[in-house]
């Protein structure tokens, strides 16, 4: 399930070959990528003319996008999956980041079973983990009992922690594979011996020392588990949130034109958070292959 | 370790001064040992306490709902008058009529789709790895991920505008060519046919993504070697690069079937929930759409999820290894 771009390809791969291709290979080469743009483009090209189409009186008007912030309940349940999002990412990286800086300089042994629990809800599939927070949730400890009024604050309706607590679970092996891969990619135990040689404290060399090598892969993490939040229906529609995804099929079934263009526009946005995320990459790894070029000269 | 002589006696052995001297030596080194060994003792237990809040997290919000639906899978509902007990009866029910009918579905339904997605994906992504250029794979790549991960409602939409009821495609065909979509191609959207046509949207992405670093390890050197060994291109295929690759192939059917088998939201958005299959049940079951008596049905049928998820992804894993062998 977990399958992102892979950024930053070498690019030395097959082409080697390519050079002698014989005319056949390269039609066939043509004619998939041409029905693999029909399929692909297709629907969302034609989804597209339906949303902008005035069906009344013909001719195309963009009034489903420019008039979006003004449809009575869209904003409240795009602020719902905003302030979701935002709690979710600063839960994620509090408690993940510290865990694996542990992890990786103090407790090298506990990496596999710290990879294992990250990638476990891989095997859960969402509705299965919805399905457990309902049995939990209506669980008897939970709904009377001291423990039922933490649980009934979780589920508030203007902010339902649950969700943002149980989106860290679903977002935990992307973001946890986005951080490890930052933190490969430097010499985490040589930074520390240097900066606490120097008399940093561990504090100072947090923040300092190894949070700014880790930013990239910090905001990885974080615009992942936004685009996450921002699509996640199943567990919102079976806790019964109306989220923005919630609200779009939900309250959006009467202007199916304003559905298309919503779900265009959800579309687009995670695909620029994507692509900005590949240019981070991109740049990043630009960067330290003019260094390590600087110093091999 | 020499035993500590102290350099004041009469000691003028020559080879006994060395040892002093070297024993003088280890001393502190070895109480410097000593010294940090207890402090690394104790520092252990207290890196491990550091370990506490995130598996205290991944115990309460993950172990603890999965648990729980393991749990309840097998209890009995409990009313008034009957508390819950131990019971076989929701798994029983799980296979059986109506469920058993969506289980068949969800199973026909991933296994379809996971296998076109496969076929159709590999062609597409070596074509795309071959292109020359980086912008668009690129670009591939990261409207790929977004098709495959993010996908969901949206995924639904495009294609209720498109080929749905009213959808632009839908009453062009049938005003002007005079085809209705479903009495006449056999195409309807809200069912079976429809869901494969949607999965493959995001199915298909998905194949690209993870079949695309086996591709780009295939190393050009194999096919020269092959080709000066006196092999065709069919033969380079079939001999060489089909074996190399067969593990991934595999790896990455299971791993879509997994993904079909498992998405709940654009079934959810297309069918309105109504549609036969096992996370829509488990859904309905939930919102109390269920008999009277069977309402931790939705738990067995959640259980059943998992019982086929799992396996599937830990053989995915192990042929994911399998292939990263050859693909250094």
């Amino acid at each position: 399930m977990v399958a992102l771009a892979q950024t930053g390809r070498t690019g030395a791969a097959p082409p080697a070959a390519t050079r002698r291709r014989r005319p056949q290979v390269r039609v066939g080469r043509s004619v998939t990528l041409l029905l693999a743009a029909i399929y692909f483009i297709g629907p969302l090209g034609v989804a597209f003319w339906f949303s902008i189409h005035d069906r009344l009186h013909g001719g195309v008007r963009f009034h489903e996008y420019t008039g979006v912030f003004s449809v009575p309940g869209l904003m409240d349940s795009f602020t719902l999956s905003l302030k979701l999002a935002a709690a979710t990412i600063v839960i994620l990286l509090v408690l993940l980041v510290p865990t694996m800086l542990l992890v990786q300089l103090r407790l090298p042994r506990f990496r596999p079973i710290m990879e294992t629990l990250c990638l476990m809800p891989l095997v859960v599939p969402p509705v299965v983990l919805a399905a457990g927070i309902f049995a939990v949730l209506g669980s008897g400890p939970l709904t009377s009992g001291p423990l039922a009024t933490i649980a009934s604050d979780l589920q508030e309706t203007s902010l339902p922690w649950i969700l943002a607590l149980e989106y860290v679970i679903l977002t935990l092996p992307f973001s946890y594979r986005a951080i490890d891969a930052g933190m490969r990619s430097i010499d985490l135990a040589t930074l520390v011996k240097a900066a606490r040689n120097l008399g940093a404290s561990w504090p100072t060399l947090t923040v300092r020392v190894l949070l700014p090598p880790l930013r990239t892969a910090l905001l990885n993490a974080g615009f992942l588990a936004f685009a996450l939040v921002l699509g996640e229906y199943t567990l919102a529609t079976i806790l019964q949130y109306t989220v923005f995804s919630v609200w779009i099929v939900t309250a959006g079934q009467t202007d199916g034109q304003l559905q298309t263009a919503l779900s265009i526009m959800s579309l687009g946005v995670t695909w620029v958070l994507l692509i900005v995320i590949g240019l981070f990459a991109g740049s990043r790894k630009g960067r330290s292959r003019s260094i390590r070029r600087r110093k091999t000269a | 370790m020499q035993p500590m002589v102290d350099g004041s006696g009469l000691d003028t052995d020559p080879t006994r001064v060395g040892e002093v001297m070297e024993g003088s030596e280890v001393q502190p080194a070895a109480d410097r040992n000593r010294w940090t060994s207890s402090q690394r003792r104790r520092r252990v237990p207290v890196a491990w306490l550091g370990l506490i809040p995130f598996l205290g997290y991944v115990g309460v919000f993950f172990l603890l709902p999965t648990g729980a639906v393991v749990w309840s899978a097998f209890r009995s509902s409990g009313s008034a008058g009957a508390p819950s007990s131990f019971t076989l009866a929701n798994i029983r029910d799980a296979l059986q009529g109506v469920y058993r009918t969506a289980t068949i579905n969800s199973i026909e339904l991933s296994l379809l789709s996971a296998v076109i997605a496969v076929v159709l994906g590999v062609p597409l992504a070596w074509a795309v790895v071959t292109s020359k250029g980086r912008t668009f794979p690129g670009i591939v790549s990261t409207a790929s991920a977004v098709l495959a991960n993010f996908g969901g409602v949206p995924l639904a939409f495009l294609f209720i505008a498109t080929v749905g009821t009213s959808g632009l495609l839908t009453t062009t065909l049938a005003d002007h060519l005079h085809v209705n979509l479903k009495s006449d191609l056999g195409f309807d959207l809200y069912s079976f046919s429809g869901l494969v046509l949607v999965y493959l949207y995001f199915l298909i992405p998905l194949m690209v993504l993870v079949i695309t670093p086996a591709l780009e390890g295939l190393k050009p050197q194999w096919q020269e070697a092959a080709q000066n060994l006196g092999a065709s291109r069919w033969q380079y295929w079939r001999l060489v690069a089909a074996p190399i690759l067969a593990p991934s192939i595999l790896g990455s059917l299971l791993l879509l079937f997994c993904s079909a088998f498992s998405a709940f939201a654009t079934a959810d958005a297309l069918t309105s929930g109504a549609f036969a299959i096992v996370p829509l049940k488990i859904h309905a079951v939930l919102s109390g759409n269920v008999l009277a008596g069977q309402e931790n049905l939705g738990y067995a049928l959640a259980l059943l999820m998992i019982v086929v998820v799992l396996p599937l992804t830990i053989a995915y894993q192990l042929l994911q290894q399998r292939t990263s062998k050859w693909l250094r």
